[in-house]
């Protein structure tokens, strides 16, 4: 079997720009990517379907019909693409009307957890075994570094464990874990970038 | 009766419930008795097989009865049916959970009533993935299970839940285009894509494509199961999602990557382990997995960290390659579907009660005594604790691994021994805070099981016993995981295959 060259050169020019799409942070754009790529794959199908033969319809001559196997399988490829298409469509249209953009934000709580790592704060599930029963102030830090949303150490941050005082002011009640889900409330700060 | 017909009923059962589901939308009250019965029947008639599987050997349907082998073919060997087993008795229980206002999450005018359609499609697809007797259908099986998890990830739809889903449904679908372009590759230079007729040709090419063939579907394989490098997208996506979502993914769709990581390893590619490179890969799973979980604050990402971590026991055994070794993995793959589950269950019934799953501002649980022991009997387990299943299956594998004496393997049986007291720290530092530091808030919050209902509490018991039941069915299990892995290993799934030809 020669494969068809063209065909080869096609699809991995539209993988090569699918995946080049697929990197942005847009979900449009990802959106294309993956409409391109998948485009790409579904013409290297035909290359491993070999030479071009009749219908395979029952009844034509065995060894001059077309490999059926790979079209079924290219057929379903494409179904699913337009299910993905459809889906990701919708999810890029929801995150517009959430945000005001399609854009994939960080996560909220790995860079909590960053944070406090470049603050050289402990793990917040670690427990000082000599602040006894007020060892929680750790989520006063957090709370300090999400509101101030910068990557500078606080000051602040140093005296836990020492201030109960300090503790008691940030976690008023009403002052909520950016943990919790923030979904519905307005500028938390995660998606205005 | 031919017990052949038994093999697709886990796939075309939960579909038909997903129809009648759908048609009951506006009856939630219906929609959980359908739907929680029909996976109540899919678990009987799951146990029915695995006993068949067990004592015939495996079970084989050509569907359709195509001649010359054109058509789909459904294989329920000890392995496939054991996973459909356990994957039917967790669904069936999970089902219980889901309630308006945790799928809703707080989002006015959500739509609850596709939760339990797209539930029971997401199990078909999970059936499908096991019973595939083809690379195809093995494709086919993991679109179905995607398609339904994006749903279920995003269901309501809030801001948190679209970006947590968008990581999500991007990386599944790299990785699904990838499989694709495997397959695209397999048929061209095979001309087959069936499990039985591949090892044959797989090995008459030239070596070089051989490793390309199965690096790029390890790589597939490798993203679905969260293995590293390629694990990154899970604790960023699973923590957001409904609890019972969340328990029912971390439990079953990356043991369906596992799973295929097994198929592909000793169905494929018996002769060429890559042993070493599993086994680096396997290391640094369990290792970075759990030093993740150590720095997280919050129950949920803390245990999708762990969930990363323990996917490296599992690789851990596939990459031995003996047959000790995947019979440890197969016991381990069923100790944990259970157990994460429960512990993700379990996790959804702190947030009710205690009202979040941050361990800054939890506390005092346990004043909660059924809820301490719910949680505390799988943690320990996890942390493989004796005489819990997971003690038995970490020595499983540790024995295997010792068994090969190969230097390598001995550091991954030191990075599993640290690994699983690594696990010991995290899970007990949520027990520590959560259950027995006082309770920060001035808010008078009652803890009482009472604010969830009974069922649940009753369900997650069950769940809970069903973990500790392993310990006592450990002889068994083992004995049959040792007999899967034999069966794998002796070509016995080939064999029925073509005998079972039309």
């Amino acid at each position: 079997m020669t494969p068809s060259l063209v065909l080869a050169i096609a699809g991995g020019a539209l993988i090569a720009a699918g995946v080049y799409m697929l990197l942005e942070r847009s979900l449009m754009r990802i959106l294309l990517g993956v409409m391109l790529a998948g485009n790409g794959v579904n013409l290297l199908f035909l290359v491993a379907a070999g030479p071009a033969g009749l219908a395979p319809i029952i009844g034509e001559p065995r060894d001059e019909i077309a490999d059926p196997l790979p079209q079924a399988m290219v057929l379903t490829a494409i179904v699913i693409a337009l299910a993905t298409s459809a889906f990701l469509l919708a999810m890029s249209y929801r995150s517009f009307q959430l945000e005001g953009h399609d854009e994939v934000a960080d996560d909220v709580e790995d860079s909590i957890v960053r944070r406090r790592a470049q603050a050289d704060l402990s793990s917040e599930a670690h427990v000082e075994p000599t602040s006894g029963g007020d060892d929680d102030t750790e989520s006063g830090g957090r709370l300090v570094l999400d509101e101030e949303g910068d990557d500078e150490p606080e000051p602040t941050e140093t005296a836990q464990g020492e201030e109960p005082g300090e503790a008691e002011v940030a976690r008023r009640p009403e002052v909520r874990e950016p943990g919790e889900r923030l979904g519905e409330r307005p500028g938390d700060g995660q998606g205005d970038r | 009766m031919d017990l052949a017909n038994l093999v697709p009923v886990p796939v075309l059962l939960p579909l038909l419930a997903a129809g009648v589901t759908l048609g009951l939308a506006r009856r939630p009250g219906a929609q959980r008795v359908v739907s929680a019965s029909t996976l109540a029947l899919n678990a009987v008639l799951a146990l029915v097989l695995c006993l068949a599987a067990d004592r015939m050997g495996p079970i084989v349907l050509w569907v359709g009865s195509w001649p010359d082998g054109t058509g789909i073919v459904l294989v329920a060997d000890r392995l496939s049916a054991l996973m459909v087993l356990v994957s039917s008795i967790v669904t069936a229980l999970v089902v219980i959970f889901p309630s308006r206002r945790d799928i809703a999450d707080s989002a006015e005018g959500a739509p609850v009533s596709v939760f339990h359609p797209t539930f029971l499609v997401l199990t078909a697809g999970v059936a499908n993935a096991f019973l595939a007797g083809d690379l195809f259908n093995l494709f086919v099986g993991f679109e179905i299970l995607l398609f339904a998890s994006y749903v279920l990830i995003m269901l309501g739809a809030t801001k948190e839940r679209v970006r947590a889903g968008s990581t999500y449904v991007v990386v599944s679908v790299v990785s699904s285009t990838l499989f694709l372009l495997a397959i695209s590759i397999v048929y061209g230079a095979t001309g087959t894509v069936s499990f039985a007729q591949l090892p044959e040709r797989l090995a008459a090419l030239d070596p070089g494509l051989q490793l390309t063939i199965q690096l790029l579907l390890l790589v597939v394989f490798g993203i679905k199961a969260a293995v590293f490098p390629l694990q990154a997208w899970l604790p960023d996506s699973y923590p957001t999602a409904p609890a019972s979502v969340t328990a029912v993914f971390a439990g079953l769709l990356t043991k369906v990557g596992v799973f295929a990581i097994i198929r592909l390893q000793t169905i494929l590619f018996p002769e060429s382990p890559l042993t070493d490179l599993l086994l680096v890969a396997a290391i640094l799973t369990m290792l970075l997995g759990i030093l993740g979980a150590l720095a997280q604050g919050e129950i949920k990402r803390l245990l999708s960290f762990t969930l990363v971590s323990h996917i490296g026991y599992m690789l851990l055994g596939v990459a031995l390659g003996t047959e000790a070794g995947l019979a440890g993995a197969i016991f381990y793959i069923v100790h944990h579907i259970l157990v994460q589950t429960a512990l993700f269950i379990v996790v959804g019934l702190i947030e009710r009660v205690g009202g979040s799953t941050s361990l800054s501002r939890l506390g005092g649980l346990a004043a909660v005594p059924l809820l301490a022991a719910l949680y505390l009997v799988p943690a320990l387990n996890l942390g493989g604790i004796p005489p819990f299943s997971g003690f038995i299956g970490k020595v499983a594998l540790i024995d295997g691994a010792l068994e090969t004496g190969s230097p390598l393997a001995l550091v991954a049986v030191i990075a599993g021994v640290a690994t699983s007291l690594l696990t010991l720290i995290a899970v007990i530092r949520v027990w520590q805070r959560a259950f027995w530091q006082d309770r920060a808030e001035s808010e008078e919050r009652k803890l009482s099981l009472r604010v969830l209902p009974r069922i649940w509490v009753v369900a997650a018991s069950a769940l809970v016993g069903i973990t500790v039941s392993l310990t006592v069915l450990a002889g068994p299990l083992t004995d049959y995981a040792a007999r899967a892995a034999h069966d794998i290993r002796d070509g016995a799934y080939h064999v029925a295959v073509e005998e079972a030809q039309p």
